[in-house]
């Protein structure tokens, strides 16, 4: 039988009317309104560039910055470097403290929440009150109070807090400690301590393998330090010591020589570590109450003790839990970095999003790279966060 | 998190063309909505801070006044939008603010890199450094070393590191967003040393608990002419700012003050016979409505606001906490350098 008129006439009705046809018209439609908008976007901001008179380019990083950015760690940058050079010793600072924030907030998160797990209910309560006052109030002004609390109550550089008789030197300047100088033959050092940390690695290897093979239990960590330790120890005494320190002294208006942790670093890592912390504790510990306590029990009743029944049986269940959330509290830290502005540390925002956009008025420019920037940081600590989440992924036999 | 977002904020405001833009008709978008917008800063006493009640005040504020009798014929309808130095000029590229008067210092890449157009100059400074009497220093020169808290997005910042790297010193910056932050990290001896442009460590200095403890030095490292900025791509109104700053200026070359212009004006008895002061002040010719205002104009600017000489005595003069002297700030014919293009 050949279709009737109507039928043939409405074509779309009839697509419409089908369900497997429907969804690809509303996705064909969904994407057409999207790249609409992102053009309508983009068209918009050609016009209002070219209102102003302003071009689009990525020109001006290679001109001098001009500017200085006293806390450089990683790299030489004076202020005839380049915006470029700028940037990224922003996104090193960025980097610095998102790595150490990362670090401190997981050993203080974990630590949190086992002792907001606690049987002791004065250990237990300090933490649920420490927990709820941090995380309910804006990481902004903990990272505000927290500086204004060191520059305001550690004493000037001039009358430094002197701690081990001018060995280190605590102002609101900075906690000033020596630097280690090395000298010729701390190279040799240096490989002896990385052929012991292979050889460390190759032990361990094996004592897994003899493990669980037999059965038989190595004390792995016991003979791993005493194996870098004692052979490092003796490559430097054999070297004839090659380590001397360089003390920081008080020189003029400010502490020469040493190492130094800045106030702005100061403040603005504490305070997102302790701030992020205070999440991934109520995570840590939802992962460990949801390993159910019969696991336990079962660990028990075979002999376990109870530190390797929480190594062995509960944690490796309970990271499960932990690791995708664990996950965003680690971007949200990254992020949260940018608020180092407030208080003068340079990361990209102060510099690239900051000085670099004041003196040469790009804004679209410099916000799309510091943008972009995030964006990369983000996706690759979600990379990683996601193969280490398949790792240890519950393997069911 | 506040700074970036309004970064953002206007950024996505220039992308999406939300607001008027860079087009012209700047005048008679304001006269539409009755309130001029003026870009400030967010708090330098005696040149744009709000008072117990909330009134903003102070040099830069004056000005903006002045603008506001100028075009709207009342000195009250403005509206501050304050910014920090990183964030003025996308607010007046984005068209949060109609002008700006912030002291911000002309230079050449604002002017052509910012594409801003600047419309002279209201205020000749220069930087200069402020210490505590305590540390025993006298010259710029002895600085080597020393911690220097400085404001972000300013030309202060480049000046610093051009003078220390050409004394071959060296220092540590403590950058900081605001005036406030600043002195908050000076007087905890955060740093030794503030620096900033010569009007603003005065206005600092005489916000501190004991002004007599700090000193400025006498090095001056840098010019600061500081003077108000429109966007691009709107000549009348460009005009219409210069206009409204030679108008101070002339008014007080000429003798006209806020407490005599309506006597000059002839409201009281004989109007004056001067010619340039009667073309001004609207009684011959139509240089108002050739501007796009009414014929009055600089007549509201000085009665409602004042001459440029009322405006500095009232707000920083010798006779206001800041006491700064007119100086370079002098009319031409009194040995400074305020000089306007003649109203003819």
């Amino acid at each position: 039988m050949t279709p009737t008129r109507s039928e043939t006439d409405n074509l779309l009705l009839r697509l419409w009317r089908n369900q497997e046809s429907r969804a690809v018209i509303i996705q064909i439609v969904t994407m057409a309104i999207l790249f609409a908008f992102i053009a309508l976007i983009a068209r918009n901001i050609v016009i209002n560039l070219a209102a102003v008179g302003k071009e689009f380019s990525f020109n001006f990083l290679m001109w001098p910055a001009a500017y200085d950015i006293t806390f450089s760690p990683f790299i030489e940058y004076t202020n005839q470097s380049t915006h470029l050079r700028a940037a990224t010793v922003g996104a090193l600072n960025t980097l610095l403290v998102a790595f150490f924030g990362i670090i401190l907030a997981s050993i203080l998160g974990f630590t949190l929440g086992i002792l907001r797990l606690s049987s002791n209910w004065l250990v237990n309560r300090i933490a649920y009150v420490f927990l709820e006052f941090m995380r309910n109030v804006p990481v902004l002004i903990h990272i505000l109070a927290l500086y204004s609390l060191i520059v305001v109550l550690l004493p000037p550089a001039k009358k430094a807090i002197n701690i081990g008789d001018g060995t280190f030197f605590l102002s609101n300047r900075g906690f000033y400690v020596p630097s280690p100088v090395f000298e010729s033959g701390a190279g040799i050092v240096g490989v002896v301590l990385i052929i012991a940390i292979v050889c460390v690695i190759g032990f361990k290897r094996w004592a897994k393998k003899v493990q669980n093979e037999t059965g038989k239990i190595y004390p792995v960590f016991w003979i791993s330090t005493a194996v870098i330790v004692g052979t490092t120890g003796i490559a430097f005494l054999a070297t004839g010591m090659p380590l001397s320190w360089d003390m920081p002294v008080l020189k003029g208006f400010n502490f020469k020589g040493g190492m130094a942790l800045k106030p702005e670093f100061l403040a603005l890592w504490l305070a997102l570590s302790y701030y992020t912390a205070c999440f991934i504790a109520e995570i840590v510990r939802a992962g460990i109450l949801a390993v159910s306590h019969g696991q336990t029990e079962a660990a028990r009743a075979m002999g376990l003790r109870p530190n390797r029944t929480l190594q062995l049986i509960v944690i490796p269940q309970a990271l499960r839990v932990i690791v995708p959330p664990l996950c965003s509290q680690y971007l949200n830290l990254t992020k949260n970095s940018s608020l180092a502005i407030a208080i003068g540390y340079m990361d990209i925002t102060a510099t690239l999003g900051g000085i670099s956009l004041m003196q040469t008025g790009r804004e679209m420019e410099t916000m799309m790279i510091v943008m972009g920037f995030y964006l990369v940081i983000s996706l690759t600590i979600s990379a990683f966060m996601n193969w280490f989440n398949q790792r240890i992924k519950l393997t069911e036999r | 998190m506040r700074l970036k977002t309004t970064v953002t904020l206007a950024a996505v405001a220039l992308a999406l063309g939300v607001t008027s833009g860079a087009q012209a008709g700047t005048l008679e978008d304001v006269q539409a909505r009755g309130v001029l917008r003026c870009v400030v800063s967010t708090g330098i006493a005696g040149f744009a801070k709000p008072d117990a009640n909330g009134v903003w005040g102070g040099f830069d504020i004056d000005f903006c006044r002045a603008t506001a009798a100028a075009v709207l014929g009342d000195a009250g309808a403005i509206e501050a939008v304050t910014s920090t130095g990183k964030t003025r000029f996308t607010k007046l590229n984005a068209g949060e603010g109609d002008v700006l008067w912030r002291n911000t210092t002309i230079t050449f890449s604002r002017d052509v890199g910012v594409k801003l157009r600047f419309h002279g100059i209201n205020y000749y400074d220069g930087q200069g450094f402020m210490v505590k009497k305590s540390l025993g220093i006298g010259s710029a020169l002895e600085l080597d070393g020393a911690s220097v808290c400085i404001q972000t997005g300013t030309t202060t910042e480049l000046n610093l590191a051009d003078y220390f790297a050409e004394n071959g010193m060296s220092y540590e910056a403590v950058t900081i967003e605001t005036n406030d932050e600043a002195r908050q990290n000076y007087e905890s001896d955060r740093c030794d040393v503030y620096t900033t442009d010569a009007s603003g460590l005065s206005s600092t200095r005489s916000a501190l608990p004991d002004p007599d403890a700090h000193m400025v030095l006498p090095e001056i490292i840098s010019k600061e002419p500081l003077g108000p900025a429109t966007r691009h791509g709107d000549d009348q109104w460009s005009d219409i700012i210069t206009w409204v700053l030679n108008a101070t200026i002339t008014a007080e070359e000429l003798g006209v003050t806020q407490a005599n212009v309506d006597a000059k004006a002839g409201k009281q008895g004989q109007p004056s016979k001067n010619p340039e002061t009667r073309r001004m002040l609207g009684l011959d010719g139509s240089q108002g409505s050739e501007l796009g205002l009414s014929n009055d104009w600089a007549y509201q600017i000085i009665k409602q606001v004042g001459n440029y000489s009322d405006i500095f005595e009232r707000n920083i003069g010798p006779n206001t906490p800041l006491g700064i002297e007119r100086g370079l700030n002098a009319l031409w014919t009194n040995g400074g350098l305020q000089y306007s293009p003649p109203f003819r």
